[in-house]
């Protein structure tokens, strides 16, 4: 690989997610959380993460066909990529508003579809950018800085 | 005090036993939105809850929670119960209420965090 940040070490993975699979639900963030903690990440920035993943990994299971995160690690971030073929969403700017939902009944008695996920994720992330085509798929990418970034 | 001691005291079922059995429970949250509970309890809680199915297991799992205790005496699947015991995480069963387990707790120390 080539570019300005070349000497960092770099980690690169990429984890399918089961759409619809909720006994597996929550095993990427665990993979991504172990390495973290592998690589001495702060605790502090461990449990961004993991809300980031858990409520991304968490909206792949319930309402897409499949997925999968592809994940970027260097010595100062972590990237990650989740991105879905499934319904998309209509309007992501309500999507973003904490307590708007469009989960049927189900899941909602099974605790989700509460309307807090995207804004959890927005909350423990140092940048987020979601992009998404009715029919198609979502694409959600976030960013969290090691450092201790706006959120740190 | 510790998860065995706990059970006891309150009599709760231990339905599985926990990774480390001398874990100390350090505070308390009670909710029954899984995102919630992501967003807001801490490590080494205990967390009252009426859900029973397989992702309370990767919920308590992913934040490192003490343990989970069921209330109501709702009963865990078979699938949520394998689960926990593959991942090491400690699922008990109450008879009473999520309101009254969660002041018996708090009445015997385990706080949770006022913000």
């Amino acid at each position: 690989m080539s570019g300005g940040s070349d000497s960092e070490e770099k980690i690169r993975m990429q984890l399918p997610i089961r759409g619809g699979d909720f006994s597996k639900a929550g095993e990427a963030s665990s993979k991504i959380k172990n390495i973290l903690k592998q690589l001495g990440v702060s605790p502090a920035v461990i449990k961004r993460v993991a809300i980031a993943c858990f409520e991304s990994e968490i909206n792949i299971v319930a309402y897409a066909n499949k997925g999968q995160f592809s994940v970027d690690i260097t010595t100062g971030e972590i990237r990650v990529l989740a991105k879905d073929e499934g319904p998309g969403i209509e309007c992501v700017e309500m999507a973003m508003m904490e307590g708007f939902s469009t989960a049927p009944p189900e899941l909602r008695e099974m605790g989700f579809g509460a309307g807090m996920g995207l804004p959890n994720i927005k909350k423990a992330v140092d940048w987020m950018k979601i992009e998404s085509q009715v029919g198609v798929g979502t694409e959600l990418e976030f960013k969290i800085l090691f450092g201790g970034g706006e959120n740190g | 005090m510790k998860i065995s001691d706990m059970a006891a005291r309150f009599g709760f079922e231990m339905l599985t036993a926990p990774k480390d059995s001398e874990i100390e429970v350090e505070g308390g949250y009670a909710s029954d939105l899984l995102s919630d509970v992501i967003a807001r309890a801490e490590s080494g809680n205990v967390w009252v809850t009426t859900q029973t199915h397989v992702n309370i297991v990767a919920v308590a799992s992913l934040k490192e929670l003490a343990a989970v205790v069921i209330v109501s005496g709702r009963k865990p699947d078979e699938e949520t119960i394998d689960l926990a015991k593959t991942k090491g995480v400690c699922l008990l069963g109450a008879q009473s209420p999520a309101y009254e387990v969660a002041g018996r707790l708090y009445e015997a120390g385990i706080r949770g965090s006022p913000k």
